[in-house]
């Protein structure tokens, strides 16, 4: 539904997006993901027609947005960063002079207005001046204004930035919800949004993609072994040695022992999974096992590995 | 049309829900009204001293009343009051980021423009219509002629349009709205005192800059006359606003 094609951007000498190419297919929810300043809101700018590439292309629906801008605007939702909204309209009056903007028919623009009015949780305050409404309200409003004529592609820019915790996860289940109908592109720089909300993942940083892929396909590329916890019953030392016998295995190490229980960190060559190995190893020797599970990086970790120095690693 | 037209009801909608345009009418009708206050008294003095010496009826109406309030004072009001109508037209949009709704739009920037142009002309229509309701009631006490009256109007609402796409192109050069509304009048200020060269130096160059000046163009439509180069003079320095924001936009696109 998107296809970005070798984007590059320039504001005079600096360099702001560099060789970007990704596509989004239909109905997909892609995130957006780097630091501040990395290059995601100019991504953006350029895939809602804002601001013309440099070098590259970028297709929405089909349409080139510098060769055709109209028919690529028309299918194009866009929620920049700080809602573009009227602070002197009410909530009703701006969503209608949206619609007429976005060419959605007389007859239709009342109907449209209130169905994303209900989607957003907006109609208690269609009468209400938006530059009374907090931030919240705005930035549903924002939102509404995205979809008011119900576009293919929907790009966000950093949706629930500035919301309280309840209104961010209430954003988020709507994001999932008009995810099928839509296509969505949305940037954030908080990780457990990506987690939480996109099916797959561009990591960019200072312009670069950094990775590409959906959250478990990045959390199991950049580990470089497998990491077992266990926890079972029984004498730490034999334990030890019994699971270090374990092929593929690379290290044990003991992480802690209470109560005669001792939890062991067990690390495999990376594509091992070596989880039945020790399972059989512990209950073989008539140890009690408690538990047994993989500790995956968080995102925390790979968007810190990806963004810091060892771009070079994940490349590979 | 209908895109231009939806931006143009927007534009129209913030000056009357804002106090700009509550402004601008109350302190032009004050002033209008004065200036139209004094030159019929001083019209009606005139003629009864003229009558009291055994000169001709009344004065013509024409050439007393309308063509000194059309070229004169009022012109130099509106130098300073339409800055502030089109000054918030792209700084505001500019500042609150609405400008990104109105370029990711299906919309080409010229509509944008055009839109923009007419709810300012639109709202500078107003006091054209004020103007005009002041001069008509000449028709009930006297018998001005009425085709240079069209012809005046025609000249008027002309140099307003001019000094608004001149105002719109610099408001959409900046963000801050007292900035736009500064320059405005003093670019506006310089191309109307431009004029003045003519004094100084009456050559071939001093001709041509004098030409250029707003206020050279006005008095051939105060007294009536639709003059060919007057209407190509207006009519240019409309275009050339439009089409220099419209380039300033566009500009606005290489910036992040």
């Amino acid at each position: 539904m998107i296809q970005v094609e070798q984007l590059t951007k320039r504001y005079g000498p600096t360099l702001a997006v560099s060789d970007v190419s990704f596509e989004v297919q239909k109905g997909e929810i892609l995130g957006f993901l780097g630091p501040n300043g990395a290059g995601k809101t100019t991504t953006m700018r350029v895939i809602t027609g804002y601001l013309p590439p440099t070098s590259g292309r970028v297709r929405v629906a089909g349409f080139d947005v510098v060769a055709e801008p109209i028919e690529a605007k028309k299918r194009t939702g866009y929620m920049p960063e700080s809602p573009p909204v009227y602070t002197d309209m009410t909530v009703a009056e701006y969503l209608a002079f949206v619609a007429r903007l976005k060419n959605v028919p007389r007859r239709e623009i009342k109907q449209r207005a209130d169905e994303v009015s209900e989607k957003c949780a907006i109609t208690d305050v269609q009468k209400r001046q938006i530059g009374k409404l907090s931030k919240g309200y705005r930035q549903r409003v924002g939102l509404a204004q995205a979809l008011i004529h119900n576009p293919e592609v929907l790009v966000l820019d950093e949706p629930t930035a500035g919301l309280d915790p309840k209104q961010i996860i209430e954003t988020r289940e709507l994001i999932k919800s008009l995810a099928g109908q839509h296509t969505i592109v949305l940037s954030t720089h908080i990780l457990p949004e990506v987690s939480k909300t996109c099916q797959r993942v561009v990591v960019i940083n200072q312009g670069k993609i950094a990775a590409v892929g959906t959250p478990e396909e990045l959390t199991r590329r950049l580990q470089g072994f497998e990491t077992v916890l266990i926890t079972a019953e029984g004498p730490a030392p034999q334990i030890r040695q019994a699971l270090e016998r374990v092929p593929g295995v690379k290290q044990v190490e003991p992480k802690d022992t209470a109560d005669g229980r001792v939890t062991l960190e067990v690390q495999a060559e990376k594509g091992h999974d070596v989880r039945a190995e020790l399972a059989r190893a512990i209950v073989e020797s008539q140890w009690r096992l408690l538990e047994l599970r993989t500790s995956g990086l968080s995102l925390e970790d790979i968007f810190l590995k990806l963004t810091t120095k060892d771009l070079s690693e994940v490349s590979n | 049309m209908r895109n231009i037209l939806t931006i143009a009801g927007k534009e129209l909608r913030a000056y009357f829900h804002s106090p700009i345009a509550y402004l601008v009418i109350t302190v032009y009708s004050v002033v209008l009204g004065f200036v139209f206050y004094s030159y019929v008294a001083l019209y009606v003095e005139q003629s009864f001293r003229m009558q009291m010496m055994g000169g001709p009826g009344p004065m013509n109406l024409n050439e007393y009343i309308i063509r000194p309030i059309l070229e004169g004072f009022l012109m130099v009001v509106l130098l300073f009051l339409l800055p502030l109508v089109t000054m918030r037209l792209y700084a505001e949009e500019k500042r609150s980021g609405t400008i990104e709704l109105l370029l990711t739009s299906p919309v080409t920037d010229l509509q944008i423009v055009l839109g923009k142009f007419l709810g300012a002309v639109a709202l500078f229509l107003t006091l054209a219509i004020l103007t005009f309701l002041y001069l008509s009631l000449l028709f009930v006490y006297g018998n001005p002629n009425a085709k240079p009256l069209l012809a005046a109007a025609l000249g008027f609402v002309l140099y307003g349009a001019a000094l608004l796409a001149v105002g719109m192109w610099i408001s959409s050069l900046t963000k801050n709205q007292i900035i736009a509304a500064a320059v405005s009048m003093i670019v506006l200020l310089l191309l109307y005192i431009l004029i003045w060269v003519q004094d100084y130096s009456p050559g071939r160059t001093g001709q041509f800059i004098a030409n250029l000046s707003l206020s050279n163009h006005i008095d051939n439509f105060a007294k009536g006359v639709i003059a060919l180069p007057d209407l190509v003079y207006y009519l240019s320095v409309i275009g050339l606003g439009i089409f220099l924001t419209a380039r300033s936009v566009d500009a606005l696109k290489g910036r992040p």
